[in-house]
């Protein structure tokens, strides 16, 4: 499954439900306000640096770079719109609004 | 890979359209087919030919209008647009307003299905 | 038919706040009658949704109660709940409307209670997910 995450974790809670239902096999996809979830040392980080010990993590660089973000968790990928539709060719998606 | 598009949100006000738009460049830059694009909720917005943007900003409704010259099938559901004034008139050109049967229709015929909304 | 699409609808928000719930059912309705194996999962907020008691008239907001009393008897069969999302919001069984009346036993029914392991193992059957 690709689970797609566009809101922030600081003011959603798309992510965190999102985490109970992905396991093994699957693939997050971050992007929009999503990315945020990227971002090393919030109070948020924990809940990717959680879900990248047995799933691959992948922000949209343009929402990335829209934002101004460097600071990103060790481990996640930053992936173009052309590797978003590889994915979606391999995963039936769940978009976590 | 034959995609449909499901859009929730209305132009501008959220990122939806245009992450949507972006992924459907994307899918069609790498060979794959967009079996349609299907407005739900706010995102039957999308496709109002009043929309008049900055002149130096992205037009969105003009881009789908585009898309749908090209051959995409760019739907409204009819039950959301009468509910938010989205009459025929009001459609950029080469889009249309139809029942919520051409969404399930777009699942049956497509490998895939990704959903943009808020 | 081997090539029945599994599809399921995921609803995630609030009632009434917003119209996403709403308009989620309208789909369920339209889905389940063009033959596709449908499951509708209801997780986060959405839970709301299926509490019984639930009354607009006040708001003078028409509503879709009466839409969720009829799931079943339009098809829509197949009606699972979140439990993690029930318990975080004080909800149980108890709680949660009819959805209309079992074919077979004429008994009314309710939307079943799963584990989000199960709700998982349900997902990944999907050949689409709708997610409302």
């Amino acid at each position: 499954m690709l689970h797609t995450v566009n809101k922030s974790p600081f003011s959603h809670s798309g992510l965190e439900t999102c985490l109970r239902f992905a396991g093994e096999g699957d693939v997050i996809l971050l992007l929009e306000d999503g990315v945020l979830a990227a971002v090393s040392d919030t109070s948020r980080s924990a809940l990717i640096e959680e879900a990248l010990k047995t799933i691959p993590v992948y922000a949209i660089d343009a929402d990335v770079q829209a934002r101004g973000l460097e600071k990103l968790i060790d481990g996640v990928k930053l992936a173009s719109y052309a590797d978003f539709v590889a994915l979606l060719e391999g995963h039936v998606s769940q978009a976590w609004l | 890979m034959k995609l449909t598009v499901l859009l929730l949100e209305g132009p501008y006000n959220h990122e939806a359209s245009d992450s949507a738009w972006n992924l459907i460049q994307a899918a069609r830059e790498a060979g794959h087919e967009i079996r349609g694009v299907f407005l739900y909720h706010d995102g039957v917005y999308n496709v109002n030919a009043k929309i008049d943007p900055p002149q130096d900003d992205r037009h969105i409704a003009n881009r789908w209008s585009e898309l749908g010259a090209q051959g995409v099938d760019v739907v409204v559901c009819i039950a959301a647009a009468k509910r938010r004034g989205m009459v025929d008139e009001l459609l950029v050109p080469n889009t249309r307003i139809s029942g919520l049967g051409q969404l399930a229709k777009m699942v049956i015929e497509s490998d895939r299905l990704v959903v943009f909304g808020d | 038919m081997s090539d029945t699409k599994k599809v399921m609808i995921t609803v995630r928000k609030a009632p009434h706040g917003a119209i996403y719930v709403h308009e989620a059912i309208e789909v369920m309705f339209i889905v389940a009658s063009y033959g596709m194996d449908l499951s509708v999962v209801f997780i986060d907020d959405a839970v709301f949704a299926l509490k019984g008691g639930q009354d607009t008239r006040a708001l003078g907001i028409k509503g879709f109660m009466a839409s969720i009393g009829a799931l079943v008897d339009f098809e829509v069969e197949k009606v699972y709940v979140d439990r993690q999302s029930m318990q975080d919001r004080n909800l149980t069984e108890v709680d949660l409307v009819f959805i209309g009346e079992d074919e077979d036993t004429e008994e009314q029914v309710k939307p079943k209670v799963l584990d989000s392991e199960a709700i998982r193992a349900l997902m990944l059957e999907q050949d689409s997910i709708i997610s409302l």
